[in-house]
């Protein structure tokens, strides 16, 4: 089918309507000199030298799998992905960008979406899951909106730990410009604890945030924190580590909210930073101010299980500017990586991934504290990511680390000027022991040199 | 269709009960939204309404819509069975489908059920 939706006569017609004569009419405003500008381009490659050329590229390209041992998470972590995954994701029912309106031909993907949603509720200890969210810092801001829009913009306070994910926070800014953000202090004592927000929570506050896994990798209980928030009417939202939860106490079962988080640990490349998922769930009486696309499950007219889009009706297609949220936009695929992702290991796969993770992440840092001019900087219990103050500037020693084809960690000064000279380290279950040890022998050499 | 002769009615298919001060929405109005989903009360008792201020957001399966206040006064009741009972306003939008009452109202300028009837016809076209 060609798809071009108007003849020559059509065009001629609105032309008239319009008073212009031709279409280069409408350009004339445009002086003719930059209307077709001569691009500098080389002259057309056939398919094989472009493959050629292509592959030269990317040889400079430096990757986890088969170049770098990575000891970098930050928000974005290296774990084994089950082949089954790729083979999935790539079947042409499920490779298309078409949003799933007509559930009369979209069964298989409704029904795929629903079991993310089903999955991700189990992972959070939430009531709904909607899907999704382009990453996990668009998914917080969300947040912000649906609070927002819960106290009809009656409060206009937001709290943020500055302990939330530093990229996170300034997407957050970007998006409460005109209401209150509170708590967003990188200068903070990072030491305190949730008690820390207590004071910040007043009745003109619509959300508090808090991470989980902080951003320094600890693990804090927000129970107290969600019920002296609930006792000022507001909201709670905790953005959570998916592998995290496999191991410890849920956020739905603290009390909170809103869950939401970073997906890319289930199952999703570290690809460069993108794209990612970004899930988001929440309880029932909050589910009209909930953004972003939603399946739910039902039954035929023949009395089948089916599956269908529900509740659209508070999307942006249809309420238009008096939607919560302008982006119902998703990369639908990388949810169904990690709807994938999650069924294969299940609940006890997946709790495995996470007490390897934890195990490796206490053996290394408990080698790293024993190096000298080392030492771990907090200590609250930790996941799989750890601080680390160090004898040298961070640059230096992740330059001599790459040296050995090792990528240090995170240089936590360029985010908090009071951790100069710190380092964010992660341990995931790709890292084996030999290579932990090999890093602390590194990391003593360096301080040596 | 339904539509009482003791209520007054807007352009955007709200009535108004000048006896007891109640508004909400039409029959009219409901069958064309179809099933209704949410219901969402937007003022509180106490607050002050005018004619073109949203009193409520309603969802159906198939459209959104904000329902806008038919005459001016003080809100002094709010249906609260709405919101946990939304298909009330498909079944019964006269009566148990009222969404809020006021006090002193002034609904000066709106239709009445004859003038309504034939507004709703001419769009039926």
């Amino acid at each position: 089918m060609t798809y071009i939706p108007h003849s020559p006569k059509e065009r001629d017609a609105m032309l008239a309507a319009i008073g212009v004569k031709s279409l280069e009419d409408l350009f004339k405003d445009i002086p003719a000199k930059h209307r077709f500008p001569k691009l500098d381009l080389p002259p057309a490659l056939t398919e094989m030298e472009a493959a050629a050329e292509l592959e030269e590229l990317s040889i400079g390209n430096e990757n986890v799998h088969t170049d770098l041992v990575s000891f970098l998470g930050a928000g974005a972590y290296s774990h084994y992905i089950p082949a089954a995954v790729d083979h999935i994701l790539r079947r042409g029912e499920f490779y298309t960008a078409y949003t799933p309106y007509q559930p009369e031909i979209s069964q298989g993907t409704l029904q795929a979406i629903f079991e993310y949603q089903s999955l991700i509720c189990a992972l959070t200890g939430m009531e709904v899951s909607n899907a999704s969210h382009y990453d996990g810092a668009t998914a917080v801001a969300e947040a912000a909106n649906m609070a927002y829009a819960q106290f009809r913009g009656k409060r206009n306070r937001v709290v943020i730990s500055p302990t939330v994910h530093p990229q996170y926070r300034a997407t957050m800014r970007t998006y409460v410009q005109g209401m209150e953000l509170a708590g967003d202090d990188p200068k903070a004592d990072l030491d305190a604890g949730p008690e820390a927000l207590e004071g910040l929570i007043d009745e003109n506050t619509a959300l508090v945030i808090v991470q989980y896994p902080d951003f320094f990798g600890r693990v804090y209980d927000f129970t107290k924190l969600i019920e002296l928030a609930h006792g000022k009417g507001a909201l709670v939202c905790v953005t959570a580590n998916p592998t995290a939860l496999a191991l410890f106490k849920t956020p739905g079962e603290m009390g909170a909210d809103i869950v939401v988080g970073e997906g890319q640990p289930l199952g999703i490349p570290l690809s460069f930073g993108g794209p990612y998922l970004g899930f988001f769930t929440t309880r029932k009486q909050y589910i009209h101010k909930m953004a972003g696309r939603l399946v739910g499950e039902t039954v035929d007219n023949r009395g089948q299980r089916a599956f269908v889009l529900t509740l659209t009706a508070r999307e942006q297609h249809i309420k238009r500017e008096r939607a919560i949220s302008n982006i119902c936009s998703n990369q639908g695929l990388m949810a169904l990586a990690a709807a994938v992702y999650l069924s294969l290991l299940g609940q006890t796969g997946l709790r495995q991934v996470a007490e390897l993770c934890y195990h490796k992440a206490h053996y290394a840092a408990g080698k790293i504290s024993k190096v000298k001019g080392y030492s771990l900087c907090f200590e609250a219990p930790f996941f799989h990511e750890f601080s680390v103050c160090c004898p040298k500037p961070v640059a230096e020693i992740n330059e001599a680390l790459l040296e050995h084809g090792f990528l240090g960690g995170y240089d936590l000064g360029q985010d908090y000027p009071l951790l100069k000279d710190h380092m964010l380290i992660a341990v995931t279950e790709m890292n084996t022991k030999d290579e932990i040890d090999a890093l602390v022998d590194l990391l003593a050499e360096v301080n040596h040199d | 269709m339904n539509i009482p002769t003791n209520l007054k009615y807007t352009k955007t298919d709200e009535w108004f009960d000048p006896g007891t001060g109640a508004m909400g929405l039409s029959d009219y109005a409901q069958g064309q939204l179809s099933d209704i989903v949410f219901v969402e009360i937007v003022v509180a008792v106490g607050e002050t309404v005018a004619p073109g201020k949203a009193i409520a957001s309603v969802e159906s399966v198939k459209a959104a819509a904000e329902i806008y206040a038919s005459a001016s006064g003080k809100v002094v009741a709010v249906n609260e069975d709405l919101s946990s009972n939304p298909e009330i306003l498909n079944n019964d939008p006269y009566d148990q489908g009222w969404m809020v009452k006021l006090e002193g109202a002034d609904a000066s300028g709106l239709m009445d059920a004859a003038a309504y009837v034939k507004y709703c016809e001419e769009r039926a076209h």
